[in-house]
């Protein structure tokens, strides 16, 4: 009745090559944003901020920056938390050496430098391929933890080896430590996940994104039609170790404000971004954020109705949350490998037809 | 002799023993790769599986006493009995007998035939689901778990390097057994692959799934031995980790630091997870002890597995994998 294309006329080629072809599709987007950016700010307190929006936020650009790499490239990394860190060890390296620049521009530097060394530990995944990569990642995630842990002068030579942000603004507003309002961190946080999910989608549906796709599913095909996989391979490394390494600075600076390398960024952190990946669906940036949320929000939905109506022990619940995550990740493989975006999908196929589905 | 020859000798010796013990779990690693072809991530949390059942029965703790007290407001924690160790080991080989059935029968039965990858992805799935239970049935504290096994230091070896180098090496009595249990195992585990009938059966599966079909071999039940055998290798392990180092979370990571050894070794081959194994131990030992202290030490965190990206750059399958063709 209303998710239709038909009358839908497009009268120009870039009508027609739209991201959301679509209208009810492009309106729910237009609506979505406006809700993110115009009615949220100003109703948002702190709890929701720090428990729910924030980790919401952040987790979705790293889930991003990791389904380039593992949904539209194939390339399964298991080092996200290792990158992260350097997105986190390079901001806060950048925030106290240059005090008076704009957080924009560290957070986007921060990015970057991850993505130097996201090229760096790329480069074996021109000779090692499937599991063999998956493991070698690993050593990006121990090399890189333990860098931060063992080198003075990433830290500051503070004396606790942890690293605290100092507070920072962006236009007067202050957006780092503890002083910060909530609606300043949500947003600076919205911004960049917006602007990585744009960049995302528009690179995953244009020639880059092809390569990569035709590098995932069969790269030696890939390089007989002509995309070269140096190329195809660094650039998916490149781009989503940028996207990991921004979450990973966020992560640091507003979210959490102290951070101590081993435990925040940790093997846990990887397998929860994977997690978020797989169940949210590979390849897809919808899935992305479906993911992150229903991972950031599970913990929470547990301990609401575990600790505060039940009454049951913090420790249980902590490890019935694991075995939730366990089962649901299991479930999700043998009922829909593709996730909570094939759900999506389906659904919207179905309400194409609807009323009538012959 | 110089001082610091003296000392890489002991580093050495104790890297060699390290090392088999992580060709123990690795072994566990390539079982089930061979026979299945999937890659099971949760190995290192059956060691902590298998370790905690073991403790919780050898203790008589009650299982899930933590949830039903919590459920139904009770305080039960003890049965009040100690079971012998020996009896509590095979009790403990029933559990993961049950479990390896349970895994076949509700979790991989549905992913015949899907991509590797995604088996790989639930097999992590089944080690946080495995944590879980294992935290839920017998509590997360860190338990110490003594079946019986030599403690301490090897006077002997210590006496008879002091003759010679005038130096005594250090090397616990735990580490020997654990050398001499692995060594057994796999002799074991190589004869029962090599000699017996259902040992055939698995590697005819290993082989080719449907030719194995075709002349009769049930798949189901040589996953299940597959899943068990390799519960029985956790087990083992989880008993010397255990012994070693108390029963806790950190066991489970141990099937990390197998990862690197099966792809130096390759993962399909059993003597390549023992060489590698060994090649991990030693290598992590030397380069701590020789380059540890200029870098800040810990280094035993990452070597291994930048060793194995390193290697694996030259020989992408590993020392003794299977030459990997690539066809379109």
């Amino acid at each position: 009745m209303f998710y239709r294309e038909a009358g839908d006329f497009k009268t120009s080629y870039v009508d027609d090559s739209q991201t959301f072809p679509i209208k009810f599709d492009r309106y729910r987007y237009y609506v979505v944003l406006a809700v993110a950016f115009g009615i949220i700010p100003f109703i948002i307190n702190d709890y929701w901020a720090n428990a729910l929006l924030l980790p919401f936020l952040i987790y979705a650009i790293a889930a991003i920056g990791l389904n380039i790499l593992v949904g539209y490239c194939g390339q399964v990394s298991l080092g996200t938390g290792g990158f992260m860190a350097v997105g986190a060890y390079a901001c806060y390296k950048l925030m106290t050496a240059f005090p008076d620049v704009s957080m924009f521009i560290h957070v986007i530097l921060a990015g970057g430098i991850t993505a130097i060394v996201g090229v760096l530990f790329g480069l074996p995944s021109l000779r090692i391929k499937g599991f063999y990569l998956a493991v070698a990642t690993l050593a990006a995630q121990f090399f890189l933890v333990w860098l931060f842990n063992r080198v003075p002068w990433f830290y500051n030579y503070s004396a606790s080896g942890q690293i605290n942000a100092p507070e920072r603004d962006v236009f007067g507003i202050i957006i780092t430590g503890p002083n910060a309002p909530a609606w300043a961190t949500y947003m600076f946080c919205l911004i960049f996940l917006t602007f990585c999910a744009v960049v995302a989608r528009n690179l995953t549906r244009g020639t880059t994104g092809r390569k990569w796709m035709a590098i995932r599913d069969m790269d030696i095909a890939a390089e007989i039609i002509g995309v070269n996989p140096l190329k195809a391979k660094l650039t998916a490394f490149a781009v989503s170790s940028f996207f990991v390494g921004v979450s990973g600075a966020l992560f640091f600076a507003v979210y959490l404000g102290a951070v101590e390398v081993g435990e925040a960024f940790g093997i846990q952190k990887s397998f929860l971004v994977l997690f978020m990946v797989i169940i949210g669906g590979l390849g897809s940036i919808f899935g992305s954020f479906a993911g992150a949320a229903f991972l950031v929000l599970l913990p929470v939905v547990l301990k609401v109705v575990g600790v505060d109506v039940l009454g049951w022990p913090t420790d249980i619940v902590a490890h019935l949350q694991l075995v939730i995550v366990g089962g649901l990740i299991i479930l999700f493989l043998i009922l829909e490998p593709h996730g909570l975006a094939q759900l999506w999908r389906v659904a919207k196929e179905k309400l194409r037809l609807w009323p009538f589905p012959h | 002799m110089p001082e610091q020859l003296v000392f890489a000798m002991e580093v050495i010796l104790n890297g060699l023993m390290a090392g088999v013990l992580y060709a123990l779990v690795a072994l566990g690693f390539v079982l089930i790769y061979k026979a299945s072809g999937i890659f099971n991530y949760a190995q290192g949390v059956m060691a902590l599986f298998a370790a905690m059942t073991l403790v919780g029965i050898m203790n008589g703790q009650v299982p899930f006493a933590h949830l039903i007290n919590a459920i139904f407001g009770t305080h039960v924690h003890y049965f009040g009995w100690n079971i012998p160790a020996l009896a509590a080991i095979i009790l403990t080989m029933g559990v993961m007998v049950l479990l390896a059935w349970a895994v076949q029968r509700f979790v991989m039965r549905h992913l015949v035939g899907q991509e590797p990858i995604i088996l790989f992805m639930a097999t992590i799935g089944l080690a946080y689901f495995l944590e879980g239970v294992a935290d839920l049935m017998w509590g997360s504290e860190i338990k110490t778990l003594d079946v019986g096994l030599p403690q301490g230091i090897n006077l002997w070896i210590d006496e008879t390097t002091f003759n010679i180098f005038d130096y005594g090496f250090f090397i616990d009595n735990l580490d020997i057994v654990a050398t001499i249990i692995a060594a057994l195992l796999v002799a074991a585990l190589v004869a029962f692959s090599q000699y017996t009938k259902q040992g055939r059966a698995m590697r005819a599966v290993a082989d080719d799934h449907q030719a194995a079909l075709s002349v009769g071999i049930s798949l189901n039940f040589i996953w299940i031995m597959v899943w068990s055998v390799a519960g029985f290798v956790a087990l083992v392990a989880g008993i010397m980790w255990g012994t070693k180092s108390g029963v806790q979370f950190s066991l489970s990571l141990i099937a990390l630091k197998a990862l690197p050894v099966l792809m130096l070794g390759g993962f399909t081959s059993i003597p390549g997870a023992i060489v590698g194994g060994l090649i991990i131990g030693v290598g992590e030992k030397l380069f701590e002890f020789a380059i540890g202290p200029l870098v800040g030490g810990a280094t035993e965190n990452w070597f291994a597995y930048v060793l194995a990206l390193i290697f694996l750059v030259f020989r992408p399958q590993g020392l003794f994998g299977e030459k990997i063709i690539e066809r379109v």
